[in-house]
């Protein structure tokens, strides 16, 4: 059995058979999975400084010196790299006195921050599949981006409690801004909302629960969605990037949401995050510092959005990114900033971001070169081993020597 | 999926007997389950004024008669599958053969599925354990419902 790296579901029934250092044929691996799989033999970084192809050492050597004499650095990324790397990466930020920061800063930091702070109640998936008669997918489509997650815990399974599985015992309730492919499963389940509407929809929803008429267009059928919500015995909520890139206000409704229902019955909230152990990073940094995203280690401690990477690039002088893309997500101008301060970039592949810094490693793809340990995004913590062998080093080990030549 | 009817239309409707039945409706209904072939229809093939109705014919036909779809009429578009494997968890005939695998979101154990993810692209195996199977088939539609790409269709 293999594990799938390829997104934070971190499937562990994988079969694969490899031909010629080739993948040959895989089974239970989806679509999305086999493409992750099959970038192994594509595109591969090669380590280099300022261009040209030098070997790991030297370049580790280059990345050092970077970073020490910057006096404002910034490790970002993280997602893809394994709990050790990550534990390493805190500890190198402490030791440079550096900021550090992951992509969910400007994504699902929010709602993992209020998960890991005990403000909104989670579950794990398990739970989700053995007891969970309510499935809401809150601007978050995972047919497309976890395309495993309905089939293998969140709707079609049988469980414990829920021997009848998606046909009688679960219902799934879409609630996105168009009608997305996990909207066509769902059917009569999904609300459409405007674009920014989810503390509207919040609203109609809280006076529903309040026993109050709610004023929307169509009344009846938000007092159905009522009073399923008020009779299910124990409910998920499944949010993605739609619910918590909307608005800040957005999420402070959707923490009164969650804890309304909680009053009436028990409901638990998984985010769906991108990257394989993002929930990995913010709870490391969480446990280290108090801060999912955004910390510096300047002057003691301090968090908050001035140290993630949209504001701290204005006087940074030194960028390290581990198994990260910032200069293809993030918006032109920043992407510029990016590419004008001397970036190191850790990966196992060539991006935009490894094109554009002065410092390449590359690192071996966790999960088929290397082994190590993550959490999934309901926070299960997974270990998984390499199944391939390969000469690029796991990232930890990256981490280390770059560690000691600072 | 091709109704009785749409493949009427494009018999000579004159009720002659030649291919062995006694109506065109009846010939329809055997072409469309495979027990007859188009060709047994002798004045469609032989007479030219039934040129273009044979050409319809045979346009209707084709995926029907391709050898895409399975026994039981199943075609998987693989270009648009995700490879989710939701028709796999939700099918009745692979939760019932495979309870420690499939009917629980796992990749099957038991070697009894129908459907498994092969290559991140759905593949159909084991058609005779399908409902849709044989002369006393249900008209199960568990694996198109629950597809999220519209992936699968039954012709």
């Amino acid at each position: 059995m293999a594990f799938c790296t390829g997104c934070s579901l971190l499937c562990d029934d994988i079969e694969v058979d490899f031909e010629g250092g080739k993948v040959k044929r895989t089974l239970n691996l989806c679509r999305k999975g086999r493409g992750h799989y099959d970038a192994l033999t594509v595109d591969r970084l090669n380590p280099a400084v300022g261009g040209s192809g030098v070997v790991v050492g030297e370049a580790v050597k280059a990345a050092a010196e970077i970073l020490s004499a910057a006096e404002r650095p910034l490790l970002f990324g993280w997602g893809r790299s394994s709990l050790a790397a990550q534990k390493l990466g805190v500890d190198l930020a402490k030791k440079l006195g550096s900021a550090i920061d992951d992509p969910s800063s400007y994504s699902q930091g929010l709602m993992t921050e209020k998960i890991l702070k005990g403000e909104i109640p989670t579950c794990t998936f398990d739970d989700v599949r053995n007891f969970a008669d309510v499935s809401i997918f809150w601007g978050d489509d995972p047919s497309s981006s976890h395309p495993r997650h309905m089939s293998r815990f969140s709707y079609f399974p049988r469980g414990e409690k829920r021997q009848r599985g998606y046909e009688e015992d679960r219902e799934a309730i879409v609630v996105d801004v168009r009608k997305s492919p996990t909207a066509m499963i769902a059917a009569d389940g999904f609300f459409k909302i405007q674009s920014g509407g989810d503390a509207a929809f919040i609203e109609a929803l809280l006076a529903t629960l309040g026993g109050k008429i709610p004023k929307v267009e169509d009344k009846k059928k938000m007092l159905n969605l009522g009073t399923k919500l008020r009779k299910a015995k124990f409910g998920a909520i499944f949010t993605g990037q739609g619910l918590v890139q909307s608005r800040k206000g957005d999420v402070e409704a959707f923490s009164s949401l969650v804890a309304k229902l909680n009053e009436l019955t028990r409901f638990s909230v998984i985010p769906s995050l991108g990257d394989y152990n993002t929930r990995g990073f913010n709870q490391t940094l969480f446990e280290e510092t108090g801060f999912v995203n955004s910390v510096s280690f300047a002057d003691g401690v301090s968090g908050g959005p001035e140290f993630g990477i949209a504001k701290y690039l204005d006087g940074c002088d030194a960028v390290m990114v581990v198994g990260s893309d910032p200069a293809a997500v993030l918006p032109a101008p920043l992407a510029k900033k990016l590419a004008s301060i001397p970036t190191v970039a850790v990966d196992s592949h060539r991006t935009l971001t490894t094109d554009a810094a002065k410092v390449a490693i590359p690192m071996a793809v966790a999960g088929l070169e290397a082994g190590g340990s993550a959490l999934r995004t309901d926070g299960v913590k997974v270990d998984f081993d390499g199944v391939v062998e390969s000469d690029r080093l796991p990232d930890a080990e990256i981490i280390e020597m770059i560690m000691e030549a600072v | 999926m091709i109704s009785v009817m749409e493949v009427y239309q494009l018999l000579p409707k004159t009720n002659c007997k030649k291919c062995g039945l006694p109506t065109c409706m009846a010939f329809a209904v055997e072409l469309l389950g495979k027990r007859k072939a188009i060709e047994d229809c002798t004045p469609l093939v032989e007479e030219p004024k039934y040129e273009k109705k044979l050409a319809g014919l045979r346009e209707l036909m084709a995926p029907i008669l391709s050898t895409e779809a399975t026994e039981t009429g199943m075609v998987i578009h693989p270009e648009k599958c995700y490879g989710c494997g939701n028709c796999v968890v939700a099918c009745p005939v692979n939760v019932a053969n495979d309870p420690k695998g499939t009917a629980i979101g796992r990749g099957p154990v038991s070697g009894k599925a129908i459907l498994m993810v092969e290559d991140g692209i759905v593949k159909c195996v084991n058609v005779d354990q399908c409902r849709r199977f044989g002369p006393e088939k249900v008209l199960c539609n568990a694996c198109i419902v629950t597809c999220p790409s519209k992936a699968i269709e039954f012709i």
